[in-house]
């Protein structure tokens, strides 16, 4: 049923999409815009809305601000530790899963059972692991004669327990979208691959990396603006602290205070700007990249 | 190098595929692996690859056994239908997969490579992605990678199966060609009969698991061991019928005994009915109900009775609605027995002397 397009037929597709995007203006559109005036908002009454001044001050402010710096630092940790281990073990996963046919289907579910949790739930449940007394952790570290680590009040280890419970959290949305790259690699490059006479290591090489090109991007894409974007994990985990001296103080937690407990928000809305430009900067990098990634 | 297969079979649960089977392919030439779907072949090239393994009997590439070894070991050259080719690699890099597997220091890879692009007529293209090439090209690029580390055997599985009618009879006169020139050991799998009749020296006939024929192809046309090698090769099909032990064709064409007890149907090629106005050497008689003009070719179809005959070589004269006498030289016909055995094999003319051939 293909028409040609009148002004009747037009008006009738927009009013079909007219509900939709009433929702996207109101929650999303209005929202980024707002923000981003915001954090040019110099004096600003936040109960009567009223606008007294407009300015760079707020992007003075977070600059000239060590725990800002502190936070991008932090921040960048954090991605960097949990973007490149999470999808290293969750190809490795993925590929075992590949392999058996007996239960993966049992396996995946409760790979995938951390992402639909909630995270306070789950942070609450790392609280009791990482506990420098009875904490599971400190027991196993026992049994290779490691001292408990205060991993909780710790501030050298804060950010490690932090970047270990992300990465379990993260494995089984990554395995999922990696078994379904796996699926799409057609068995007969296998064959042909064994027929060259490539051993399984080459196999993996040669065959599946780069033909899982296209998922690795979209993972690693998708991982490093979660990992950005890091607030929850930290809130819970560390009961509504950003670590001890504010060794897992992120972007989004200096955002979050700024917001919430000092009403500063043109400050906060700077912060998400900041924050905004870096994921945009690092994404484009990622895509630049892509080309090399993606080998067709 | 010689492949054999003894005693080998292979079932899938409680399915078999292959059923005892024994054959040797002898070195240097190309054989075709020749059935329907389902009959078995491309699980016998699967077997030769090392790709799978079978659950009974031995392999032998000459002296050799390898019923044990992988594919990775057993290093034949395969051309896949689908090609197979690595799609993130380049034409060059893909033929020289084999050889980077194989360790080859990277100069030596390509200067090997760049022979085999020479032989297979793809020099214009080496840079390219695979997907940038036709479906003929890609095949070449196949052919050239499978060759590449220089394989005793080469094995190919139904690889024209995917390529538009032209370009089939240029690639079958490519591998043949290819084939000769490297003398390589090259086993074939079709399901087309006039690819394997065209372009093998010797062709194994498959069907339901077992070897039903292998031979050369004018043995396998002009004697088929059964009456399935019989039916399955020709275009248009055989013309089979019941045989009367006291009609007309036992008469003409003096069948002895026990031959003639055994019959119990006779085959004869649409090209080797003739026509005939000489009643006493006639076989058939028919009215010719549906006549087909291509270009030179006619194609009519007989009444004979009950049954209809297909004739291909008559001359061009005829009418629909025409009766004719029909008959044919005594080494045309095919006799078969209840279980489809082929038995009798005459060699005299029929006994009127002159069968208008």
């Amino acid at each position: 049923m293909i028409q040609n397009p009148t002004l009747k037929s037009t008006m009738k597709a927009w009013l079909y999409i007219l509900p939709m995007m009433l929702i996207i203006f109101t929650f999303n559109l209005y929202p980024i815009v707002k923000s981003f005036a915001m954090s040019f908002y110099t004096d600003y009454n936040f109960y009567d809305d009223v606008v007294l001044a407009y300015g760079l001050g707020n992007f003075t402010t977070i600059l000239q601000d060590s725990d800002f710096y502190l936070a991008i630092k932090n921040t960048f940790i954090f991605v960097l530790g949990v973007v490149p281990i999470s999808i290293a073990l969750s190809l490795g996963i993925a590929l075992l899963l590949n392999q058996i046919k007996f239960l993966s289907g049992f396996f995946r579910t409760v790979y995938f059972l951390p992402f639909v949790t909630s995270t306070v739930a789950i942070s609450l449940v790392w609280n009791w692991l990482y506990h420098r007394n009875y904490g599971l952790m400190n027991y196993f570290l026992g049994w290779f004669g490691i001292e408990p680590i205060h991993w909780i009040t710790d501030p050298d280890y804060s950010m490690l327990a932090l970047v270990i419970m992300a990465v379990w959290k993260g494995l089984g949305f990554n395995i999922i979208l990696f078994l379904v790259g796996l699926n799409n690699i057609d068995e007969t490059y296998y064959k042909a691959a064994k027929v060259d006479g490539a051993t399984g290591f080459n196999r993996f090489w040669n065959i599946t990396l780069p033909l899982l090109g296209p998922t690795l991007f979209l993972v690693s894409v998708l991982g490093v603006i979660n990992s950005f974007k890091v607030f929850d994990e930290v809130y819970a985990l560390f009961q509504a602290k950003p670590g001890p001296a504010k060794s897992t103080l992120t972007i989004v937690y200096y955002l979050y205070e700024k917001f919430y407990t000092e009403y500063q928000y043109g400050i906060a809305a700077a912060a998400g700007v900041v924050l905004f430009v870096i994921i945009l900067a690092v994404t484009l990098i990622q895509f630049a990249y892509n080309k090399k990634f993606v080998h067709y | 190098m010689q492949v054999r297969f003894e005693d080998v079979t292979m079932s899938y649960g409680d399915k078999k595929v292959l059923e005892h089977i024994d054959f040797t392919f002898p070195a240097h030439s190309l054989v075709s692996i020749l059935g329907p779907s389902g009959c078995g072949k491309s699980t016998t090239l699967m077997l030769i690859s090392g790709l799978m393994f079978p659950t009974e009997g031995r392999i032998f590439f000459g002296e050799r056994e390898v019923t044990k070894l992988d594919a990775v070991k057993r290093k034949v050259g395969m051309v896949f239908q689908n090609y197979a080719l690595y799609p993130h690699l380049s034409v060059l890099d893909n033929i020289m997969f084999p050889l980077k597997m194989a360790k080859m220091p990277k100069n030596e890879r390509r200067e090997r490579a760049m022979e085999l692009v020479k032989l297979v007529r793809i020099e214009e293209h080496i840079d390219k992605k695979p997907r940038q090439l036709s479906g003929g090209q890609q095949q070449r690029v196949a052919i050239a990678r499978a060759l590449a580390k220089e394989p005793s055997i080469l094995l190919m599985d139904e690889p024209l199966s995917n390529l538009d009618a032209r370009l089939r009879l240029e690639m079958r006169e490519e591998i043949r060609r290819i084939q000769q020139k490297t003398n390589i050991t090259t086993v074939f799998v079709t399901h087309d009969q006039e690819e394997a009749l065209s372009l093998s020296d010797h062709v194994m006939v498959l069907d339901k698991g077992a070897i039903q024929q292998m031979s050369t192809p004018t043995v396998l046309y002009e004697r088929p061991e059964n009456l399935f090698v019989a039916e399955f090769l020709g275009k248009p099909a055989i013309n089979t019928l019941p045989f009367d032990p006291n009609g007309r064709i036992r008469r003409l064409m003096n069948i002895p005994q026990p031959y003639a007890g055994e019959i119990q149907s006779v085959g004869i090629r649409p090209e080797s009915l003739a026509v005939t106005d000489r009643t006493e050497e006639t076989l058939f008689q028919g009215e010719i109900t549906h006549l087909e003009r291509v270009g030179r070719d006619v194609t009519a179809k007989i009444l004979h009775g009950e049954t209809e005959l297909v004739a291909t070589g008559l001359p061009a004269v005829l009418e629909e609605g025409q009766t004719v006498n029909l008959t044919t030289e005594t080494s045309d016909l095919l006799y078969f027995d209840q279980s489809g055995r082929a038995v009798y094999w005459p060699a005299s003319k029929v006994s009127g002397g002159s069968a208008g051939a």
